[in-house]
């Protein structure tokens, strides 16, 4: 069991929870992740390690409830507990200085690059971060990336925060400028974002990293389910991930293979009920 | 009752058969097929064995289970005598007796199967172990031993790490047992069904280590949450039984489709999970109408018999060899077919191909003939030129095996390695690591229950002479 210390709603459906977990909070690094169950039946459910305490041996997770497993997280009041917490999972990002980085989140993915946003400007560089999200109440931990970022932009769809359009029309400006031209991007965030993002890149090659969230269950590279093709490679974005080259990744494989249970339907789409 | 039978008398007696549930209402649940012997029926086939002074049984079992002994105890209707003797040498009975392939292991070497058929040894201890579970609760109830103050880290929580737990926590020594899933006794909760080993049997065994003092942590993955180095610190000694948990891929176009899954997926959906089983599991599952399991071993059969119970109208083995090839043990190839599952032999896949929303819709296959032995002594599989078909699917499962997972042996390079990635140890479980013992899969490669308990019984005893060096 472990115990839930804080739950602060940041914007709606998004929640920041802090939890006691102190194996976890002196093993990780930027980058990882846990897999949280809820309760005995319960799905479980891959989610970045946001900032940890080592003195106090707590961790930071942002969840959006998105869904069924996720709503169950987000509902556990301070006090209460979590049955399972199993990490810090995946490979720590690869943090160097690169002089000049800017780093994209969208929507939750921003509470995903927020660790390593923070750790790339320890290393020393000069992090410009794009944040955006559909509309205002959507654009998240804006004052927190600005505590150590050089500049922090956002955009919305609809115009009712920052600048109106998408984080690729920021970085496309970003990158016409050889005074702001980023040497890295990191990009985190829903799957079009980040294939959009990735296709910006690669005519100028700018490294481009991006984090994958693909289906997981066990997290320890035994069940082959969270399979994404890099190059012509299958690789365990459980194990070899979350992050990798974004020139690389088969987005649509990725943004294909989401949906195998989007809803009931598709559950039930090819089977009986016994 | 009769004990005292003539040897002519006892040869007499024809082999019991199982009591199964019918094979069609089983094909759509999950309860267990074989139903177990009743008292008389074990009593009778106990009374088969001859009770050879040359033991040729013993030596069939890797943990050397004192067979005639119990079986004669058993037939006396000594039922506490006979659970003594077994559970002296065996830590998980009521498992062996379900899952161990016993028609190459101890009934192999039965006497009794040179004319006619071998003395169920099988269905005998699952006899014995499941009586004391429900008639002697005090035979399991072991009492304490007087704590040596050593500690000891066990790694995974399958039968070769469950094994050599209780055997250390009998020596009184402090052992904690890291399991990196949520859950429990490893393939026997993740890979094998319900239907043939049923959850329960697992939770038995390990409230019974957790009697004698074993302290089981879930959701530590050695590796990562603490790393090995941290265990040489903190324990005494270690011993890593963490499996071979890495799916083979197919490497076949199409492998991403939407409705592939390797079997580890497809069955810790099911089997951990409760995917498709219970209401209240939250896990979904593509529940085909069409299933085709590539592969012909153990984890090909769990797969296809799952898939059944989920629905499926068509459940079917792909395989590249003929059926005396496959490795699978002959009574779950047995079941399999009565239950309605297809054997689809020498056929090899191609390519899993999709629609245009990237569904798995079929099974692209070539047939096959068989040429030369090989290596491993089968003969070989080649294609039939100008026999390519497609076999319609809608879920396509990948049962080809599974290699040693390097998660935790990545992270320790001085841990010696073979070629294959497993873990090199000397007969009794020493690796290249000084207080570092290893058995089971993550050794062994893929295997047997039985043998990776035989491994965590060596590994307690080397580790056990080791802790009187130190
Ligand atoms: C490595 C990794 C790190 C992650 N970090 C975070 C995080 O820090 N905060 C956070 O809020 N979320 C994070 N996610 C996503 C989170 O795991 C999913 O949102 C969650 O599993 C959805 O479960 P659910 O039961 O709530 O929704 P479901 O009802 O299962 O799904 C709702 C919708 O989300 C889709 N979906 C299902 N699983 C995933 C998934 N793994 N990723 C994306 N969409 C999915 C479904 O197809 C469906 O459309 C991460 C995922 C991965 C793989
Ligand atoms: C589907 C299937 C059916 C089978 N059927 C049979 C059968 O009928 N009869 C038979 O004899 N054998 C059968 N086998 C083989 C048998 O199950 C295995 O040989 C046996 O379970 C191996 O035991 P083990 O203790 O070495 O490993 P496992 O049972 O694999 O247990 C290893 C445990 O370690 C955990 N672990 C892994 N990595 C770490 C880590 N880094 N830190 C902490 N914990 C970790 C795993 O989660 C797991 O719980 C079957 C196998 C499968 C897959
Ligand atoms: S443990 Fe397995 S091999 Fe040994 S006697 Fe029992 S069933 Fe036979
Ligand atoms: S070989 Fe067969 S008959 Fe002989 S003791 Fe063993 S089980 Fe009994
Ligand atoms: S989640 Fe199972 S292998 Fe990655």
């Amino acid at each position: 069991m472990f115990e839930v210390l804080e739950n602060e709603t940041l914007a709606p459906a998004l929640h920041r929870m802090v939890l006691r977990a102190p194996r976890i909070a002196a093993a990780r690094r930027p980058g990882q992740f846990v897999i949280v169950r809820r309760a005995e039946g319960a799905e479980r459910i891959p989610l970045t390690i946001g900032d940890a305490d080592e003195a106090a041996g707590t961790l930071t997770l942002f969840v959006q409830a998105i869904g069924a497993g996720t709503r169950d997280i987000v509902a556990v009041p301070p006090g209460g507990c979590l049955r399972d917490v199993a990490g810090p999972l995946g490979q720590p990002t690869h943090i160097e200085n690169w002089g000049r980085v800017t780093c994209v989140g969208g929507g939750v993915g921003t509470a995903v690059l927020y660790p390593l946003a923070k750790a790339l400007a320890a290393a020393g560089n000069r992090v410009t971060t794009i944040i955006g999200g559909r509309s205002a109440p959507l654009v998240i931990l804006e004052k927190e990336l600005a505590d150590f970022s050089a500049e922090v932009r956002v955009t919305t769809e609809d115009g009712s925060r920052g600048r109106q359009g998408f984080v690729t029309h920021e970085l496309t400006e970003l990158m016409a400028d050889s005074a702001t031209c980023p040497r890295a991007v990191f990009a985190i965030g829903p799957v079009p974002m980040m294939r959009a993002v990735a296709e910006l890149t690669r005519p100028t090659a700018i490294p481009t990293l991006v984090s994958l969230n693909p289906i997981m269950i066990d997290g320890t590279g035994m069940c082959g389910g969270c399979r994404v093709m890099i190059g012509s490679e299958a690789r365990f974005a459980c194990v070899d991930g979350p992050e990798f080259d974004g020139h690389q990744v088969d987005f649509q494989s990725l943004a294909d293979r989401l949906t195998m249970y989007r809803d009931h339907e598709a559950q039930c789409r090819v089977g009986l009920q016994p | 009752m009769l004990n005292n039978l003539s040897a002519k008398e006892r040869l007499g007696i024809e082999r019991v058969k199982m009591p199964e549930q019918d094979a069609i209402a089983r094909s759509r649940n999950f309860a267990e097929v074989n139903l177990g012997l009743t008292l008389e029926q074990a009593m009778r086939e106990a009374q088969r064995c001859l009770a050879c002074k040359s033991r040729p049984c013993v030596a069939g079992c890797p943990v050397e289970v004192a067979i005639p002994e119990f079986v004669t105890a058993l037939a006396a209707g000594e039922l506490t005598v006979a659970a003594r003797i077994l559970m002296g040498d065996n830590a998980l009975p009521a498992v062996c007796g379900r899952v161990c392939p016993q028609e190459v292991q101890c009934e192999a070497k039965c006497v009794r199967g040179a004319r006619g058929l071998p003395v169920a040894i099988g269905y005998l201890e699952r006899f014995v172990a499941d009586w004391a579970m429900a008639n002697a609760e005090d035979l399991a109830v072991e009492s304490r031993p007087v704590p040596t103050g050593k500690q000891i880290a066990v790694v995974g929580c399958g039968p070769a790490g469950l094994t050599a737990a209780g055997e250390l926590a009998r020596r009184g020594h402090e052992v904690r047992i890291f399991e990196a899933l949520h859950d429990t006794g490893g393939v026997l909760r993740y890979g094998i069904p319900e239907f043939r080993l049923p959850k329960a049997i697992i939770d038995a065994e390990v409230a019974r280590l957790s009697r004698l003092g074993v302290d089981i942590e879930c959701n530590v993955i050695i590796g990562k949450t603490l790393t090995l180095g941290q265990l040489r610190e903190q324990f005494d000694a270690v011993f890593i039984g963490n499996g071979a948990g890495l799916p083979v891929m197919l490497g076949i176009p199409g492998e991403n489709l939407k409705g592939v899954y390797s079997a580890n997926e497809y069955l810790t959906r099911v089997n951990l999970m409760g995917a498709g089983q219970f209401a209240e599991s939250a896990t979904p599952i593509l529940r085909g109408r069409n299933v085709a399991v590539i592969g012909g071993g153990n984890t090909a059969m769990d797969c296809v018999r799952t898939a059944r119970r989920l629905g499926a109208e068509r459940a079917m083995i792909v395989y590249r060899r003929g059926e005396s090839e496959m490795p699978a043990r002959v009574e779950e190839i047995h079941h399999a077919k009565e239950e309605g599952v297809e054997f689809v032999m020498l056929t090899a896949p191609l390519a899993v191909l999709g629609d245009t929303q990237g569904w798995v819709r079929a099974l692209a296959c070539q047939a096959m003939e068989l040429g030369e032995p090989d290596a491993s002594g089968r003969r070989r599989p080649v294609p039939v030129s100008g026999s390519a078909f497609e076999l319609p699917a809608d879920v396509v499962i990948n049962a080809l095996g599974t290699r040693a997972n390097p998660l935790l042996t990545a992270t320790e390079p001085d841990l010696k390695l073979n070629r294959w990635g497993n873990i090199e140890s000397d007969a009794q479980g020493a690796t290249s690591l000084p207080g570092v013992f290893a058995g089971g899969d993550i050794v062994r490669g893929g295997a047997t229950v039985i043998l990776a308990m035989g491994d965590g019984k060596r590994a307690a005893a080397a580790m056990e002479a080791y802790l009187g060096q130190v």
